[in-house]
């Protein structure tokens, strides 16, 4: 980073809410973008994998569903949806979606299954109805599996809603190109940075909500071992299990 | 169906591009997997066997993986001193998030290994160096490989993102549509052909992960 792109990132003009271009209206709107795409996903793949973890039917769905979603590219997805809709904000949020849906999918599925067939028979046994085993058993369990697959994909989707920009809507993305439009690249460069920022910002935030929400005695905190590993192994094992029935079912 | 007339006609016309497109993105896509792979292979066999930088480098690991690609893209030529243009910055950007990636699946591999196997071939007189080669990281591939499968196709996705600072592609296939005013079919083409050629690749992993890996299958066929 220079002088130029200092100036840039602190020029005062950038900094109020009259000016269009600002950086607080840009921020706002990425966020929009990217909060509408992952709340979509969010209820679309979460009951999903969750269905899908506990009855462990329709694994090969989850799996491919993981895969293919890797694969496509989310620009040429936005592209084909513009074609088939026009203009606007639902190709973008379309495209986001998809590539939400898999990481959510797949981590929700993976991190039920992940948990002990033991543990989930003796919650049968002292008379847990399937309801209550997947609220108040499996689903406490696989929170830790579950807050990487979402973190994954909000930085993802964060990372991209860039594109938006490239088809005439705002968000940080704006900089990027409206920059490379003009051969300025302060600007080039210190929308590279917000966007940067602003996904490791919201990564951050998200891993204290997890701290918050995921029970001590799941990610490890509560013994004295090193939790920093345990997540890391369970995390692991999680992948594991997702890439050791994939070549068997496909 | 007359979209698959356009398809088939702009295929007539552009094919000589469209190859070169798919061409460009395979080698972008793939250097940096290779680089990735050999560079990830010592660095994760010293963080297993020094402990204490671990934590630095699953960090900085994971650091690596939330920056955004585009960012990246458009941050790299100020560091690296080159051109917004030059293929350079892909191939190092996405050297980068394959690294990231695979350094971790290696360190997994390795701790996956049972310590009792790493005990009997050094009792039966392995060398460190042999061992390595000979018993650890065969015995780490599956998960090394798994690693590789993933960071191959989300490269292959990632590639497309180039296109929109210039960089050739099939990403280009996509903007191409854009700037002829939303025209389907080079955009269908490019998805098409960005699948496949995601498909393709982790396919051919899985088949080398099936013929390197024999004993894995060992037992559950039978």
């Amino acid at each position: 980073m220079n002088a130029d792109t200092f100036d840039f990132l602190l020029n005062g003009e950038y900094w109020t809410w009259s000016n269009y271009d600002s950086f607080p209206h840009r921020i706002l709107e990425h966020l929009h973008y990217s909060a509408l795409a992952l709340v979509i996903a969010f209820v679309i793949a979460f009951p999903i994998g969750l269905l899908i973890g506990h009855t462990d039917r329709g694994s090969f769905f989850a799996i491919n569903v993981g895969n293919a979603g890797r694969a496509l590219p989310t620009l040429g997805v936005l592209m084909l949806v513009l074609v088939l809709v026009g203009t606007g904000l639902m190709p973008v949020v379309v495209a986001l979606v998809i590539l939400a849906i898999p990481p959510i999918l797949t981590t929700t599925y993976a991190g039920i299954r992940s948990v002990s067939d033991v543990t989930v028979d003796a919650a049968r046994g002292v008379g847990m109805r399937e309801w209550q085993i997947i609220t108040g058993v499996e689903l406490p369990t696989a929170l830790p599996i579950i807050f990487g697959g979402v973190r994954n994909a909000v930085l993802q989707v964060i990372s991209t809603a860039t594109i938006a920009a490239y088809v005439g809507l705002g968000g940080l993305g704006r900089y990027l190109f409206d920059g490379l439009a003009l051969t300025d690249y302060p600007r080039v460069v210190a929308g590279s940075v917000l966007v940067a920022a602003l996904a490791v910002i919201i990564d951050l935030l998200l891993g204290l909500v997890q701290r918050l929400v995921v029970s001590p005695g799941v990610d490890g905190r509560a013994s004295k071992g090193r939790r920093g590993r345990r997540d890391a192994s369970a995390a692991a094992t999680a992948v594991r299990t997702v890439e050791e029935v994939s070549p068997a079912t496909s | 169906m007359n979209f698959f007339e356009d398809v088939r006609e702009y295929l007539r016309v552009n094919h000589e591009a469209v190859v070169q497109s798919l061409l460009d993105h395979i080698w972008l896509a793939l250097l940096p997997v290779g680089i990735a792979f050999v560079l990830s292979l010592p660095i994760g066999w010293a963080v297993s066997r020094f402990g204490w930088i671990r934590h630095p480098v699953l960090t900085l690991s994971s650091i690596i993986y939330t920056i955004p690609s585009l960012a990246l893209l458009l941050l790299l030529p100020g560091i690296l001193h080159t051109s917004i243009l030059d293929p350079l910055n892909v191939v190092v950007a996405l050297s980068l998030y394959s690294l990231a990636l695979l350094v971790r699946t290696v360190v997994d591999g390795l701790e996956s290994i049972d310590d009792q196997i790493v005990q009997a071939a050094t009792a039966m007189g392995y060398r460190p160096a042999r061992r390595w080669f000979t018993v650890d990281l065969p015995l780490a591939l599956p998960v090394i490989l798994s690693g590789l499968r993933v960071a191959t196709v989300a490269n292959i996705s990632m590639v497309s993102v180039a296109a929109l600072i210039g960089i050739g592609g099939l990403g280009q296939l996509f903007t191409r549509g854009f700037q002829l005013g939303f025209y389907g079919p080079p955009i269908a083409i490019g998805l098409v052909l960005c699948v496949a050629l995601a498909l393709l690749a982790d396919t051919i992993i899985v088949l080398f992960q099936r013929l390197v890996t024999p004993w894995t299958r060992a037992g559950s066929s039978r």
